[in-house]
């Protein structure tokens, strides 16, 4: 019995811990900016594919470099998806601040986009794109010294965009036509990858006749260690301080002398890399595919709207409590529990896979949202109505 | 068509030395509807302006404009000679514009302390991280050394417009900007605020341009313009202590016009 029960707790930490660490990044960019980033899976997915190229690297580095691999795929996880975070923020988000129904779709846009983009990367399309953006953004920095760029910005534009992709595609065509397969080849396919865990992440601490993996103590540790980094930098830095203030008010900010513009981008480049974090996390539990991260966002935003938006502590208790519960109701034990109550027995029995569980998680979450609309931890005091 | 009276040409006395604002020939929209006509406006080093004039007249709008919250159609808007137009509101206000806004906007679920520290952002160029909050705020408003940990959205609307004040304070501005400061707060704390913004101007030597509603509070300004119909009128005039309500010293103030 003691043992069953400490199973259901490490298991549901455990699931938790992985939720968790999945909408840490989407409580910042959802919960304190406001910004709905259905790309924030795909940031995951480019997180856990950052992860395995660096395992690709490392391997032919030897032994003692390889069991460390990890360290460093976590550092190039949070780089790479950070900086993307904040392509995209500049690209794309700040123009729609304010307008949650088009960053929806826009970034709906930039997660399909992705999912192809890491099917069909190879040589010929990095470069393409490279040359690209060195051809026309290159240009365009050149022109804007121009005192009459205001006025020549349309035409410039006009011109340039034609031109520089067409030198980027017959560059590419080129390439594809003269290398042939080695360029053409796709880096990753449209298969799964597997990140091999380095050898003391594997196996398992016994206790009693079950097993704790390693891999999931790294997890959870991982995600204490980011939280802690998160809540620091949120509530002890200058920078965190602005944040804040810009999230609660933005126009009073930017009036107080607070560049909002470079809050944002780094609010969100945070969040992006906190979502690169977790993918690296989550290659250690799974095989890596393209629609990896499509299997996290919509448990991600459950996380968030159930913890109640804009409380990280809402975040961290709602992971928990919907993990412990997946896992309670996916496992049978609540069957084995009702076992002389033959009626209650079958309704559990019915729910104990891991799909059915999570159909009746969700129906206790609507539920939940009913009767709470705020989530667990709603905002209080004077402050809300204004 | 921006129409002057009173005594103009003491105003633009030169011995003033260069204006602190000048705003000249301010078109504001708002969609289609005019709200600002060819406004001008100056506020000279160390004077208090008070800006007058009915509800919705676009005082609030002025002061947004040249907070650059708003963007005017035309018009130029200069802070100590530079023309500031061209620049997004957190860069005017690290040039020296304190802005306290109508409805105090003071950041709701950050603590006083970290309220006032927020108002360093505006020093430009910061060398010391310093976060130190000087002594010379708790003079101006003892109140809030006791609430340093309250946060600021739990405060009581005095409190608050003196934590907004006071936030102004901290950036060390040139210019301070106030948007009606007493609408909404009980009489014992204007006359706090009021003395407040005296001392302020009297020891740092500031600019004020405030706009209220409350007479006791206009009589502290050195010149006043007066806004009608979306139009400014300036009127070099002192407060005459025999009025008793604001709505006499309007009505004087459209006397002295008419006479002119």
């Amino acid at each position: 019995m003691l043992t069953g029960l400490l199973d259901g707790l490490f298991s549901g930490i455990s699931i938790g811990s992985v939720l968790l660490l999945a909408a840490l990044g989407l409580a910042i960019v959802f919960g304190l900016m406001g910004v709905i980033n259905m790309a924030h899976g795909e940031l995951m997915m480019l997180g856990a594919y950052t992860t395995f190229v660096v395992q690709n690297v490392f391997k032919s580095f030897g032994s003692p470099w390889f069991d460390l691999y990890i360290f460093f795929a976590l550092i190039a996880a949070f780089v790479v998806t950070a900086l993307f975070g904040l392509i995209l923020e500049r690209g794309v988000i700040r123009y729609l601040y304010g307008r949650p129904l088009e960053t929806l779709l826009a970034t709906w846009g930039v997660s399909l986009i992705l999912q192809q983009f890491v099917r069909s990367v190879n040589w010929v399309l990095v470069t393409g794109i490279v040359l690209f953006c060195l051809l026309f953004f290159g240009a365009l920095q050149i022109l804007s010294r121009r005192a009459n760029f205001d006025r020549i910005r349309n035409w410039a534009i006009a011109i340039l965009l034609p031109l520089s992709s067409a030198i980027a595609g017959m560059t590419g065509i080129f390439l594809g036509q003269t290398y042939k397969l080695a360029m053409t080849r796709p880096w990753f396919g449209a298969q799964n990858v597997d990140v091999t865990a380095p050898k003391w992440l594997r196996g398992g601490l016994p206790i009693g006749n079950f097993q704790l993996s390693y891999a999931r103590i790294f997890i959870i540790v991982l995600t204490i260690a980011c939280l802690v980094a998160v809540y620091l930098f949120l509530n002890r830095s200058a920078w965190g301080l602005r944040i804040r203030s810009v999230t609660q008010n933005r126009t009073m900010s930017a009036c107080l002398g607070i560049p909002t513009q470079k809050v944002d981008a780094l609010t969100f480049a945070i969040g992006s890399g906190l979502a690169g974090i977790a993918g690296c996390a989550v290659s250690l539990i799974g095989s890596v595919g393209p629609n990896t991260g499509q299997n996290y966002i919509v448990d991600t935003f459950m996380v968030v709207v159930v913890g109640g938006v804009g409380k990280l502590v809402g975040s961290i208790v709602a992971a928990l409590v919907i993990g412990t519960t997946n896992y309670i109701v996916g496992s049978g034990v609540l069957s084995n529990l009702f076992e002389p109550i033959k009626p209650l027995a079958d309704f559990f029995t019915f729910f104990a896979t891991t799909s059915m569980a999570k159909v009746m998680v969700f129906a206790l979450i609507i539920v939940f949202l009913q009767i709470k609309p705020a989530g667990l931890f709603p905002q209080k005091g004077r402050t809300v109505d204004a | 068509m921006s129409q002057t009276y009173g005594a103009t040409a003491e105003y633009t006395d030169p011995a003033m030395g260069s204006p602190m604002l000048e705003v000249s020939d301010l078109n504001v929209y708002y969609g289609e509807s005019h709200i600002l006509r060819n406004v001008d406006m100056t506020v000279h080093p160390g004077k208090m302006v008070c800006l007058i004039g009915r509800n919705g007249v676009g005082k609030t709008t002025l002061l947004k404009t040249i907070m650059g919250l708003l963007k005017p159609r035309s018009g130029t808007i200069a802070l100590a000679g530079m023309p500031i137009l061209s620049q997004s509101p957190d860069q005017r206000a690290r040039m020296g514009i304190g802005y306290v806004p109508q409805g105090r906007e003071v950041i709701p679920r950050l603590t006083v302390k970290e309220n006032l520290i927020l108002g360093l952002e505006a020093i430009p160029d910061r060398k010391s991280k310093t976060q130190e909050i000087p002594e010379e705020i708790y003079d101006l408003f003892p109140v809030l050394k006791t609430m340093l940990w309250r946060l600021g959205g739990d405060l009581s609307g005095g409190q608050q417009q003196q934590l907004a004040i006071a936030r102004a304070l901290m950036g060390r501005p040139r210019l301070l900007v106030l948007d009606e400061p007493t609408e909404g707060i009980q009489p014992s704390i204007i006359l706090e605020i009021e003395a407040a913004v005296r001392r302020i101007v009297q020891t740092t030597g500031i600019s004020v341009l405030l706009v209220e509603q409350h007479l006791h509070f206009v009589r502290q300004a050195d010149w006043y313009y007066a806004m009608q119909k979306a139009v400014l009128w300036h009127l070099a005039l002192l407060a005459n202590s025999a009025m008793k309500s604001f709505s006499d010293f309007w009505q004087y103030k459209i006397e002295k016009a008419n006479q002119i």
